[in-house]
């Protein structure tokens, strides 16, 4: 048995006290590594030098009779669109294949505070950009519970890495579901807070509006301890929240009898595997005997959060990636004017599903088309949040599935990015309103593949959503089961 | 577009010029708007730079809120509206020299909106006139590309020490009509902005700049037949944009008899002042139509401004320059060019003057007779010796309260001006007090009996003056002071000349 193999609170717990060291907790995961990412390509680098070197200074510490961090020599694989001072960071693109940040991402400073070693750099779409990990420059992330199956995006490589062992934590972004939906795909859990809750300073920028920092763990306990790490205000992003910040760990511990739980009837329709459907309707049966009660609620213009994620993440795609010109990061396209320089870089450098997210930004943006689409978009997602509100006045959580259908097959939906695009049908609202969401296993299709159970809360309500989910987990092992390797 | 107006009839003075112009102020704060770089000018490129505002990718502005408080000091010194509620939006366009590929701008919500300026040019007898302005918005400078020159092909350099300084962009409304009323408006502008201390306005350094949109206007009836509009670019001085004006009126006018091509047929146009060749050349565009693709900067959250926030940039006001000049002139009596110099000068002058005209009245308090004593003195002698020496009214060696004691002795009779300028001169000179300077100097108040005595002196010694002057021609009396003066320096040439004209019994 791995010394990994134990809850993140008991491993940090154990290194603090001597019995298990940040070294041998480094080098576990290295091992992990070492025999499986060659097949699952769940990392583009290994940061292998400095998780020795940070290791030797936790035990150092602990030798000393120093206090060390709530994370004390956990290692973590963070995705690679996030900056970590003096490691490449690439954002899975071409573009910025050799750039080294000079800089740690806000969160990434938190994590190294708590005694956390980040053991690798995750793989992911392209600018985070999929819902497949297919998208990446540097190649697919494959499923851990099977060969054929994609890991789900953006953040694949940082939900294969915990399905996998190589770490027992990870750190993931979520812009339509990219969290959530690889989350369930490869039988972990994720959560996407509350926009605002978590520093954005230092993530590669998506899009900006949308965009989420959070962690993806074996359970929801885990997740909870990462919260209590990664959140609160950072005076570098002046989108981050001011709101105190709960003891999510703590409150974990809470029963949910009373909670009321909302049922939508949108989340149930046509194009939900009626394997996940039963599974989903028995977790509900779960919540239930907890004490949660079912309120029926009506999110009436969910149905057009895909089409307007559409819009406002391109839109705000298309001008974040503007930086990425031929100037700096990368190597530059020769032409015989400016223009051309930028049209050549750019379009040696993005991938084809990056080209299409800009085309379709700019011309949103336009003159001219600019009212029909960014801010026809963005009146929706007013009334998408209105919905939210209105939800919220009723219910606690909404219950629902994470994703309509387990994780799909590599190159299954690769020539039809429509069909891939609804893979974020249930998961894309969630950043369009700004509320938190989580995703945990619930059950395994007859195909041997995770299904996940999605609980989303009103703004700042990450503990309601992380003690449901930690109460489901105490009745139920979906999320005690691995994958046969 | 067929027009009644008959082109080849046409004269230059049947034009009616039409300006108005986009003032980019550097705001005087230490940090950038987003980031905490220094805005120092002149340092080694790419010295002041961080991953922010070098767009690094994964970093977030964050604003400075002293730049947002000077822009709301001058928008109220502008008399504009403060937006309560004012947000920041991308301009997206592609250039070397803007690292993230957007410069973070306000598009319709900026912090100052209407607003106008009371400008008068100089020497002119036509009343100051209202210049209105459309807004002022706050953004973000670019950073500076630096071409190779030499036609060899040589590589572009980039420096970023610019990049991310806060930027006030006013912009007036079309109310300009003349080069000379335009070259007026940016005079008082910059008065203005240094009174209230939000720019240094160094165009030298860049930070005040300036574009002028310009066209013509012909009127024929109820028809107006408008021009193309120009925007000229590259004004590096009011002298410039006064002349550049200048030049672009003359040329339109050609332009118009000789196509008759109005706006309805050309789009806006760019063009650079040529400084060296004295003339507008055009500008190749920067982006083919530039479309900015604007949309609200999703990192940064709009700013509600609060009454508080308004009442205190209020108070850190002072007195603006057009109430000095008024009190200047009600209170002092000076006229229009007397006040504006003193005004012009600058706030600490202003003081200064006040307390010389106030110091040298027995009560201490402002009258007219002192106030334009003051300001022959302050505005003549003070100022040429700070021109003459570079340097500024703080470093001045004559305190207020010295030079009031000089002038409160020429007031009352105890010296003349002629003398007490050398009286001045030995007070620089030593750093005296005027008491020392008199002693020093031998000024001595005449008594009656020596005057008496010297004018029979004169009397007796000139006899031809003294008939001429018996012949009415009493003039003449002058050579007898100059005479006098050569004898006693410190005799009073009035009195003098009134106790002579009293003796011989005129």
């Amino acid at each position: 048995m791995s010394v990994l193999d134990t809850s993140i609170d008991q491993l940090a717990q154990q290194v603090s006290a001597g019995e298990v060291t940040a070294s041998q907790c480094v080098e576990e995961s290295l091992s992990q590594i070492q025999t499986q990412n060659e097949s699952l390509n769940a990392l583009i680098s290994v940061c292998k030098e400095e998780a020795h070197a940070e290791a030797a200074a936790i035990d150092a510490k602990i030798a000393a009779g120093e206090s060390v961090g709530s994370l004390a020599g956990v290692p973590i694989a963070i995705k690679d669109g996030i900056c970590t001072r003096g490691q490449r960071t690439t954002a899975g693109s071409k573009m910025l294949e050799n750039f080294v940040a000079p800089y740690d991402a806000t969160i990434v400073q938190k994590l190294r505070d708590a005694g956390a070693i980040c053991i690798g750099k995750a793989n992911l779409d392209e600018f985070a950009m999929g819902s497949s990990t297919e998208n990446s420059y540097f190649g697919v992330t494959k499923n851990p519970w099977s060969d054929e199956c994609v890991a789900g995006g953006s953040s694949g490589g940082s939900a294969a890495a915990v399905a996998s062992g190589i770490a027992p934590a990870s750190i993931g972004s979520d812009t339509g579901g990219s969290i959530r939906q690889p989350a369930s795909f490869c039988g972990i859990t994720g959560i996407k807070p509350t926009y605002g809750r978590v520093s954005r300073y230092g993530l590669i920028a998506f899009a900006s509006s949308l965009d989420q920092i959070g962690p993806m763990a074996r359970s929801a306990k885990d997740c909870a301890v990462l919260m209590n790490v990664l959140s609160g205000h950072d005076t570098k992003d002046s989108t981050s929240a001011r709101n105190e910040v709960p003891d999510f760990a703590a409150d974990c511990d809470q029963d949910i009898k009373g909670l009321r739980i909302g049922i939508c009837k949108q989340h149930f329709e046509e194009g939900l595997s009626p394997e996940v459907k039963a599974s989903v309707e028995e977790a509900i049966g779960t919540l239930k005997s907890l004490g949660a009660e079912t309120v029926e609620i009506d999110l009436p213009h969910n149905s057009h959060s895909v089409a307007t994620y559409y819009v406002v993440a391109p839109c705000e795609a298309s001008s974040n990636l503007s930086r990425f010109d031929g100037v700096r990061y990368t190597s530059r396209e020769s032409a015989d004017d400016l223009i051309g320089m930028y049209s050549k870089t750019r379009k040696t450098n993005f991938g084809d599903e990056v080209l299409r997210r800009i085309l379709l930004g700019t011309y949103s943006l336009s003159s001219g088309y600019d009212h029909e689409l960014y801010e026809k978009a963005s009146q929706v997602r007013r009334l998408i949040k209105n919905d939210y509100d209105a939800a919220f006045e009723k219910v606690d959580l909404i219950v629902g599935p994470t994703v309509p259908t387990t994780a799909f097959k590599i190159g299954q939906h690769s020539q039809d990015p429509l069909a891939m695009y609804l893979a974020d049908i249930y998961t894309a609202s969630a950043n369009l309103a700004g509320v938190p969401g989580i995703s945990l296993p619930c059950g395994i299709s007859s195909d041997g593949m995770p299904i996940g159970l999605q609980l989303q809360a009103n703004m700042f309500c990450e503990s309601t959503l992380l003690k449901a989910a930690h109460q489901f987990q105490t009745q139920t092992d979906w999320h005690l089961k691995r994958p046969q390797s | 577009m067929t027009t009644t107006i008959d082109r080849d009839a046409l004269k230059f003075s049947d034009a009616k010029l039409i300006i108005g112009l986009e003032v980019h102020v550097q705001l005087k704060t230490e940090s950038k708007l987003f980031c905490g770089c220094s805005t120092r000018f002149g340092s080694d490129p790419n010295t002041q730079t961080c991953p922010v505002c070098t767009g690094m990718p994964g970093t977030l502005p964050v604003l400075n809120e002293k730049a947002l408080a000077l822009s709301i000091k001058t928008g109220l010194a502008l008399n504009c509206e403060i937006a309560r509620y004012t947000k920041w939006d991308r301009k997206n366009y592609f250039y070397p020299d803007l690292p993230k590929g957007y410069q973070i701008s306000q598009f319709d919500k900026p912090v100052c909106g209407e607003g106008f300026v009371d400008v008068k040019i100089p020497k002119s007898d036509e009343p100051a006139r209202k210049i209105r302005l459309e807004r002022a918005h706050l953004e973000e400078d670019a950073g500076k590309s630096v071409h190779d020159e030499s036609g060899k092909g040589g590589v572009s350099k980039i420096d970023l020490n610019r990049t991310g300084t806060p930027l006030l962009e006013i912009v007036t409304k079309p109310d300009l009509r003349s080069a000379e009323e335009a070259k007026a408006f940016l005079t008082e502008l910059k008065l203005i902005l240094g009174y209230v201390d939000v720019s240094d306005c160094n165009m030298q350094e860049g930070s005040l700049r300036c574009d002028a949109n310009v066209n013509l206007h012909f009127e024929s009836g109820d028809e107006t037949v408008a021009t193309p509009i120009v925007e000229i670019k590259n004004l590096n001085s009011f002298r410039a944009a006064e002349r550049a004006i200048t030049h672009e009126a003359q040329r339109q006018f050609k332009q118009f008899r000789k196509t008759g091509e109005t706006i309805h047929d050309a789009p806006k146009q760019t063009r650079g002042w040529d400084d060296g060749a004295q003339r507008t050349t055009p500008q190749r565009e920067k982006e083919e139509s530039a479309d900015y693709r604007y949309f609200p900067d999703p990192d940064l959250i709009a700013v509600v401004i609060s009454d508080q926030q308004i009442e205190a940039a209020k108070n850190s006001l002072g007195d603006l320059p057009a109430a000095l000049r008024e009190s200047l002139q009600s209170g002092y009596g000076l006229n229009d060019y007397d006040s504006d110099v003193i005004v012009s000068a600058g706030r600490e002058t202003v003081d200064y003057f006040r307390a010389v005209a106030d110091g040298s009245a027995k009560d201490g308090k402002p009258n007219k007779k002192l106030g334009k004593l003051a300001s022959n003195w302050v505005g003549q002698e003070v100022m040429r010796y700070l021109n003459e020496n570079s340097s500024t009214i703080e470093d001045y060696p004559v305190s207020a309260v010295k030079l009031a004691d000089l002038l409160s002795r020429i007031n009352a009779g105890e010296v003349d001006q002629t003398r007490a300028k050398e009286v001045l001169a030995e007070m620089l000179s030593s750093g005296c007090e005027v008491q020392a300077a008199f002693d020093k100097l031998g000024i001595v108040k005449v008594d009656s009996g020596d005057l008496e005595a010297l004018c029979q002196q004169l009397i007796d010694e000139n006899p031809a003056v003294i008939e001429e002057i018996k012949g009415g021609k009493v003039k003449a009396v002058g050579s007898l002071i100059g005479k006098a003066r050569k004898i006693n320096p410190n005799v009073n040439p009035g009195v003098l000349r009134e106790s002579i004209l009293k003796i011989i019994g005129i």
